[in-house]
């Protein structure tokens, strides 16, 4: 049986992958992306805690997080086709126009 | 089963319900096909709608004999149940309702007749053909509800009769409602049958009285619970209420003083309207109630006594205006009041037999006063239709419009008038002397009957005797000076000398009626074994003394009735009144003539004190006190202005002034506060996540480090 | 299938007809016409159904439906709808009207059909809300809903003062309501529950308590019925309101008022009403001669029938304040009489003014010679609402007058007798407005509409068919009016009992 630690510690690297993904990448596509492993960095880690603790909750959650990104995924993608239809570019950097 | 078997065991009875629905579906034939049918068509089925109704009564009456005039109830349909109040439609034959049955289907059958042939030229001197079915839906529907009245076993079920025959006398007066009785064009007849309706509600309204009054004491509407009731328990003080309440309704249906004016003016319908229902039945309806009222009205004197004077004071009241007048029907109306006020007087003393032969006698013999009335001014209308169409003048299409108003009704305008017209000169005759009450005609006995009861019971009625046999002298006088100004003399107009007579479908009804007048005085001759009305009578209303003839009496009605006969001729037949000449008796009667001439200027009373009070309290309620004050004062001045002062003070010192300001304020610091934050929102995603995994961190390193 | 719902059924089914309107262009008017017709024509079916379920002998609440709706702290707030004596001939006069007052929009209103039929759907369901009602606080839920689509009828489709009097109208309502919210959330907590029959049964209330209530409930159905002095929206509403509006308001809104009183203050405050009674019925034969006698010195036609309505409902209230059962039962059927009588004249008015577009009298006259059908029909209705023997309004106009007359908690036979000064009144006053149009000779708006290219026509098919039912029923409570006391007798005679025990 895998110790729990390398669980957390997989969920952990994937997680700054991600979001380091976020701050970095400038194509909205690619964010899109990242931010779904940060989702599944989390996911990982919830399934861990489950199976250690012998409670079923934390699969539950991750049923709900799957459901919700699945959701979000489709609204998200339609974001992105809509804003690539106004200005022909999903450069995260030329989309600021709620500046203040 | 045979006919007298059918007799004997009452089951014509059942046929009662039929008296009303007769009439009605004439009426609703008419009403649904009568457009297309021709006039004759529309006039036999009123006429034979009415007669059937006639031949139901026959029958009843026939019936009513075979059983010795047991009272018979005919339950129909149930109407009103609530609590107490048990309410039906159930239709009652005894002897008194059998008598009005008779009178009305039977004057009114020979009406109907009548008015085909009156109608038919009426609506083309009127020019306005159409309206012919019109008439005769109305005067099926008149039927029908008089006979609701007079066969109605509760008094509710007679006061549905009441109102409806009221409708019908509203809706026949206004018949020529875009008319006057010239012919002109006016609102005149339509507000003759507005009055006539709203006179007969104030009677309604204390006949309504009456009736509340009557259930509250006595727990039924029905008669002969109400009757066994006040007699178990005479309570004096609420049997006067009722019988006076309901003497305010007598004199609003029966047109007794004070309530009397809207009769004259409801002579604006055509003529056989005037003799159906302003003369022989619907007026009567007042001194039916009385006598069917009898046993309330026999336990209250002091109430009989009001009824018979106010009978009384009509009867002679209404007989001196009869002697101002000049227009033919108008005579005929105030002479109808005043017979009308010898009915009252008779019921009221408990003379009910005398009243209800006078109701019948009168009934034939002024309808056919009436009748042969309209006979001469459609003769006079005739004559001046022949005039002003006979002269050339064809190709001038607005000679009808250039016309001088001529008014066919005035007697000023006829004379010699029994050349023209022989049948209706003899016919108006009979009427005439029946109405006068000259030996042996139908009015003579009628009327002395009545006499004698005042005379007999002078002791309790003091007074009546007096005005009755005054007025009878007045009677005999204004219908000589009628005669003598409308038959004799020398024709005073050029119309006079063109009338023509009328057609037989006129007059053969007429001399049924006149044979009637003369004879009728033998339903209740003052003989042993003739007093056949009073027997009859007696199954209704108790025992009834058959009157003997008194000499006395009759001796001094005749002669006073012949005597005014005789000065009438001194007046107006020695000298025929002249073109333009003012009446004979102004000169002697001075200001009196002045005041008979003008109906003793009641209406004018009656404008000046009741309807301009009653109009200008109506613009002040309406104009000044609901509409400028309550409406538009109160509502703008008060409700809305002080709304708007509040909300302009809370607006500009409170909401402005006070508590804006701080709103103001603190705008103003939030505005300078984020301008400087401002500069944080760049609008870069990536620097926003930066800024969350920046805050994560923090709130981690806090969570670990704390 | 399960009849206890079927007030729900009622109530609601308009809404299908909403919701259908709401899937059709605007532009297809004839669609809108007929789908809104068959509505309220169905809902009319449907409450026949009820009829036919209904136990004219029970005198107790029918096919009710109870179900906990908001049960917040000690507030038990339920959905409790049901029909009883009180209120079954109110729901059928609710339905038959409807569809007649749809069928008069045909040639009347031409701008928006589609909204102003969704309007009137919806105020259905209020109106039938009202009626089913059993909770006082959907009671008050619902007599606030029927305010909004009243407001947009008077206010879109209205007369030239349309928004004045449709604010008036608005205003006027909501400010008496609001004290009856308060009455009614004191009843609420106090007692526990806000159920009537509840409330009924469990009586209670201190006297003194009980004017207060009695008070702030009379207050918003007394502007509601409207009594006098509170009238003064009703001309303005009633003036303005399309043809439509006019007759709902007058056929049905008026009688929430009326129904308001013999629904909730005689029965929930007994005491207090014994010790109101002359009060209430000295207003009430106020209204009725104030009311006839303004009515007599209009111009206006529709300002006259408005005005009238103030005196006929005069003879309501003396009829529910009577306190006894020919009072009671005859002011139950006279509401009805009153919405089926002026309801018509509010109708036969808005057949002529599309014709000639003026409501002033002076310029009318003599139109029976022109229009023969009219003029009957219009007498007929006349007559039935000056309550001429044989119509309807006498059997309503008789049995009040009759209770009120010996009325022991009114106390004296003088109400009655002044009330009946009113039948004289209405009989002038009516008389006077036909013989203004009907009879004399041709007003001058026969030329002015000749001079407009069109001729006076008399009345269409379509216009005989509207109404005819009305005339029918006009007849029918004139001459056999047993089948309509029947079904409110047994209800009528338990409240009589309770307020019989309040007067000892």
């Amino acid at each position: 049986m895998v110790p729990v630690n390398y669980y957390i510690a997989l969920s952990a690297i994937l997680f700054i992958i991600g979001a380091m993904g976020v701050l970095v990448r400038r194509n909205a596509l690619i964010i899109f992306m990242s931010v779904e492993l940060m989702l599944n960095a989390a996911n990982v880690a919830l399934v861990a805690f489950s199976s250690a603790n012998n409670s079923l909750d934390g699969q539950i959650f991750v049923f709900f997080i799957m459901t919700v990104a699945a959701a979000e995924v489709a609204v998200g993608l339609a974001l992105i086709v809509a804003i690539f239809r106004s200005k022909n570019s999903i450069n995260v950097d030329e989309i600021n126009m709620l500046k203040g | 089963m045979n006919f007298s078997e059918a007799a004997n065991t009452g089951l014509f009875f059942q046929l009662a319900p039929l008296l009303v629905f007769l009439p009605l579906t004439g009426m609703l034939i008419n009403m649904i096909f009568g457009g297309k049918m021709s006039e004759k068509a529309v006039g036999t089925v009123a006429s034979l709608a009415s007669g059937s109704a006639f031949v139901v009564s026959v029958l009843l009456a026939y019936s009513l004999n075979a059983v010795h005039g047991e009272l018979h109830t005919i339950p129909f349909a149930e109407w009103i149940h609530i609590g107490t109040l048990q309410l039906d439609w159930t239709f009652r034959v005894d002897s008194l309702s059998t008598v009005m049955m008779l009178v009305v289907s039977g004057v009114g059958t020979l009406i109907h007749i009548y008015a085909i042939g009156y109608m038919h030229e009426d609506v083309r001197f009127k020019d306005d053909i159409k309206r012919f079915r019109r008439f005769f839906v109305f005067l099926n529907l008149f039927i029908a509800m008089m006979m609701i009245l007079v066969s109605g076993d509760s008094y509710l079920m007679l006061f549905v009769g009441w109102e409806g025959v009221g409708l019908c006398s509203f809706l026949l007066i206004g018949f020529w409602y875009d008319f006057d009785t010239l012919g002109q064009k006016s609102t005149a007849n339509a507000e003759a049958g507005k009055k006539a309706f709203i006179a007969n509600r104030v009677g309604d309204f204390g006949f309504l009285l009456a009736i509340f009054t009557t259930f509250w004491h006595f727990g039924s509407l029905q008669f002969d619970s109400v009757f066994e009731a006040a007699t178990a328990h005479p309570d004096p003080v609420v049997i006067s209420a009722i019988t006076l309440f309901m003497l305010i309704g007598v004199t609003g249906k029966s047109a007794q003083v004070p309530l009397y004016i809207w009769l004259p003016d409801a002579m604006a319908g055509p003529t056989p309207v005037s003799a159906l229902i302003h003369a022989a039945t619907m007026v009567t309806a007042g001194v039916y109630l009385v006598v069917r009222s009898a046993p309330l009205y026999s336990l209250v004197h002091s109430a009989s006594y009001i009824v018979a004077m106010i009978g009384a004071v009509t009867a002679l009241f209404a007989a001196t205006i009869a002697v101002g007048q000049y227009d033919i029907k108008k005579v005929l109306a105030y002479s109808t009041i005043s017979q009308l006020g010898f009915m009252v007087a008779a019921v009221g003393m408990g003379a009910y037999v005398a009243g209800i032969f006078h109701l019948a006698t009168h009934a034939f013999f002024k309808a056919l006063l009436f009748l042969s009335a309209g006979s001469i001014i459609l003769g006079m209308e005739r004559g001046h239709h022949h005039l002003a169409h006979g002269h050339g003048d064809h190709d001038d299409a607005d000679a009808h419009h250039d016309e001088e108003v001529f008014d066919p009704g005035d007697m000023r305008n006829m004379g010699n008038l029994r050349k023209q017209m022989p049948i209706t000169f003899w016919l108006y005759m009979a009427g005439t002397l029946a109405l006068a009450g000259i030996f042996p005609f139908a009015g003579f006995w009628s009327k002395d009957e009545i006499l004698l009861d005042a005379k007999l019971h002078a002791e309790h009625f003091p007074g009546v005797y007096w005005l009755l046999s005054l007025a009878a002298f007045m009677t005999a006088f204004y219908m000589g000076r009628q005669i003598w100004m409308v038959f004799f003399g020398k024709e005073r107009t050029e119309v006079a000398k063109h009338a023509e007579e009328s057609p037989p479908v006129m007059t053969v009804p007429l001399m049924v009626l006149a044979v009637l007048a003369v004879f009728g005085g033998a339903l209740n001759l003052p003989f042993d074994g003739f007093h056949n009305l009073g027997h009859w009578l007696e199954y209704t209303i108790g025992h009834v003394e058959g009157l003997p003839l008194d000499l006395g009496v009759a001796g001094i009605s005749t002669v006073l009735a012949l005597l005014a006969i005789f000065f009438s001729w001194l007046l107006y037949g020695k000298n025929p009144l002249k073109e333009g000449q003012p009446d004979p008796l102004k000169k002697p009667l001075g200001f009196l003539f002045t005041g008979m001439e003008n109906k003793w200027f009641v209406d004018e009373g009656y404008k000046a004190l009741v309807i301009t009070p009653f109009e200008k309290l109506a613009k002040f309620l309406s104009i000044d006190l609901d509409w400028n004050f309550w409406h538009d004062w109160f509502h703008d001045s008060v409700l809305y202005a002080g709304f708007k002062w509040l909300a302009k003070f809370l607006s500009e010192p409170v909401d402005m002034g006070i508590i804006n300001a701080i709103a103001d304020k603190l705008a103003e610091w939030t505005q300078r506060s984020s301008e400087s934050l401002r500069r944080m929102q760049n609008g870069f995603v990536r620097s926003y996540a930066l800024s969350v995994l920046l805050g994560v961190v923090t709130i981690l390193g806090y969570l670990l480090f704390k | 299938m399960d009849f206890e719902l079927l007030p729900n059924l009622v109530t609601f089914f308009p809404l299908v007809g909403v919701l259908i309107l709401f899937f059709i262009k605007p532009d297809n008017k004839v669609l809108v016409r007929w789908v809104a017709l068959a509505t309220s024509l169905a809902t009319f079916g449907i409450s026949l159904v009820l009829l036919q379920n209904f136990d004219a002998s029970n005198p107790a609440l029918q096919m009710v439906t109870n179900l906990p709706w908001i049960t917040v702290a000690n507030w038990n707030i339920s959905y409790y709808m049901g029909v009883d004596g009180l209120s079954i001939l109110l729901i059928l006069l609710t339905t038959f009207l409807t569809p007649i007052a749809l069928l008069s929009t045909w040639s009347a209103i031409e701008e928006r059909e589609k909204d102003f039929n969704i309007f009137f759907l919806m105020l259905e369901v209020g109106m039938l809300g009202v009626f089913m009602a059993q909770d006082l606080f959907l009671f008050y839920v619902y007599w606030e809903f029927t305010l909004v689509p009243m407001y947009f009828l008077i206010g879109i489709w209205g007369g030239p003062e349309r928004i004045y009097a449709s604010i008036k109208f608005f205003l006027y309502t909501m400010a008496g309501s609001l004290l009856m919210l308060l009455a009614i959330l004191w009843l609420g907590i106090n007692q526990g529950t806000f159920a009537v029959p509840d409330l009924i049964a469990l009586g209670g209330i201190p006297a003194g308590i009980q004017t207060w209530l009695f008070l702030a409930f009379a207050i918003a159905f007394a502007i509601k019925v409207p009594m006098w002095p509170l009238h003064s929206w009703l001309p303005d509403a009633h003036v303005q309101a399309p043809t439509a509006g006019s007759v709902i308001l007058a056929g049905v809104l008026l009688k929430m008022g009326t129904y308001g009183f013999v629904r909730f203050n005689l029965p929930l405050f007994p005491e207090a009403a014994v010790k109101f009674a002359p009060i209430m019925a000295g207003l009430a034969v106020v209204g009725i001669i104030y009311g006839a006698i303004v009515s007599y010195y209009q111009r206006d036609i529709k300002k006259l029938v408005a005005y009238s309505s103030i005196s006929h409902l005069g003879f309501v209230m003396l009829g529910l304040f009577a306190l006894n059962s020919q009072g009671i039962q005859g002011g139950i059927l006279q509401m009805i009489n009153h919405g089926l009588s002026t309801g018509a004249l509010f109708l036969l008015v808005g057949m002529i003014y599309e014709q000639t577009h003026t409501r002033d009298f002076d310029v009318y006259g003599g139109l029976w010679k022109i229009m023969p059908v009219y003029g009957t029909i219009m007498l007929v209705v006349t007559l039935s609402s000056m309550g001429l023997p044989g119509l309807n309004g006498f059997v309503g106009e008789f049995t009040i007058l009759l209770g009120a007359f010996g009325s022991e908690a009114i106390g004296s036979a003088w109400y009655a007798g002044l009330s009946a000064i009113g039948v004289i009144l209405a009989a002038i006053y009516m008389l006077y407005m036909y013989q203004k149009i009907f009879l004399g000779p041709e007003g001058s708006i026969v030329e002015t509409v000749k001079e407009h290219g069109h001729a006076l026509r008399d009345l269409s098919v379509r216009e005989i068919i509207t109404i005819t039912p009305l005339l029918v029923f006009i007849f029918w409570i004139g001459l056999y009016p047993k089948p309509f006391f029947a079904l409110i007798a047994p209800t009528v005679d338990n409240l009589v009992a309770v307020l019989q025990a309040a007067m000892h």
